[in-house]
């Protein structure tokens, strides 16, 4: 229990940090032209990245399973200009249709 | 700072409100994810006060997890901290791409940046490399409230629940991020910066640790150094 108690800290401490660097190093200065572009450019690739590891990976695995027919399903579903709660039901219910049917 | 906004109009933020309301279906989604790391940390014998405890001072759920899970397979303190590092580490670019949008000196705004979270941020992000300051704030207020009421539930219930999974709540998640990312695809630049941040992370998840792969992608933004094409 000391050790759970003591990675709690440590990473709320180590979150924090994380969280706080950028704003403390920057204070009110604003960026550059330069660096203003490819903090905009930061968006297209975070999200990208964050879509691919949530959806066809697991651990340090790359796996193909029900997320995948969700979020594609999702993907058509924004395509065909469905209303975004729409298209997020529509992930949703695949998800759980394609689990329920391979379990 | 304010004086040169306000020379070319002060850019529009939609306000505390109005960021609350975008957050709540995220919050749907986390309370599912809490009642997970709730039910994880009670399996691995961490009791029902320390789950909720963590999730109310670490606000991060990847890291939790990460950390947890570490730990319950024999990791030591060192190493589940360093895991959750890695998970978190995409808040250093976040939190140097949201600073300057925020307000006050350097300690409130490091405070204000703890409320970076991944939609919040995402949603808040205006495209042209500044943010809505109240309406990122008032969109993480539901999800962190969602995190730790569903930890609360999670590590109560314990093993009563059905496997929330099960239900699919856990795709709102990439569903939601893949309906943001189109909103970014502007023009060639950033279709090239998402596919080659996406080459990027899906390559390294095989190699690195959990997390790094989405920090990696993050270099992909450096073709912005290039200037428009």
């Amino acid at each position: 229990m000391t050790q759970v108690w003591l990675t709690i800290g440590l990473v709320a401490l180590a979150s924090f940090t994380l969280k706080a660097a950028g704003p403390l190093v920057l204070g009110d200065r604003q960026l550059g032209p330069r660096a203003t572009r490819v903090v905009a450019l930061l968006a297209p690739a975070l999200l990208t990245a964050l879509v691919l590891v949530d959806t066809v990976t697991s651990g340090q695995r790359l796996v193909v399973d029900a997320r995948l027919a969700g979020v594609a399903a999702a993907g058509v579903a924004m395509l065909l200009r469905a209303p975004l709660l729409v298209s997020l039901g529509v992930a949703v219910a695949t998800t759980a249709l394609v689990r329920l049917l391979s379990s | 700072m304010a004086s040169a906004a306000s020379e070319e109009g002060t850019p529009a933020d939609r306000g505390y409100g109005a960021g609350a309301r975008a957050g709540l279906p995220f919050a749907v989604a986390t309370v599912v994810l809490g009642v997970s790391f709730g039910v994880l940390a009670r399996q691995l014998g961490w009791g029902v006060v320390a789950p909720i405890v963590c999730s109310a001072v670490v606000l991060s759920g990847s890291a939790q997890f990460a950390a947890a899970s570490i730990l319950g397979a024999g990791g030591g303190v060192g190493t589940a901290t360093l895991a959750a590092v890695f998970v978190n580490a995409r808040f250093l670019p976040m939190g140097l791409a949201v600073a300057p949008s925020l307000k006050g000196s350097r300690l409130r705004r490091a405070l204000e940046g703890q409320a970076v979270v991944d939609a919040s941020w995402a949603l808040a992000n205006r495209g042209d490399g500044s943010f809505e300051r109240s309406f990122l704030i008032g969109a993480t207020v539901p999800q962190l409230s969602a995190w730790i009421l569903g930890t609360a539930v999670g590590a109560v219930a314990g093993g009563f629940l059905a496997d929330p999974e099960a239900l699919g709540l856990d795709v709102i998640f990439p569903a939601f991020f893949l309906a943001l990312l189109a909103e970014e695809l502007r023009d060639r630049q950033s279709v090239a910066v998402a596919v080659l941040g996406g080459l990027i992370a899906l390559s390294l998840v095989p190699f690195a640790p959990p997390g790094i792969p989405v920090v990696a992608a993050c270099l992909a933004a450096l073709l912005g150094l290039r200037g428009r094409p």
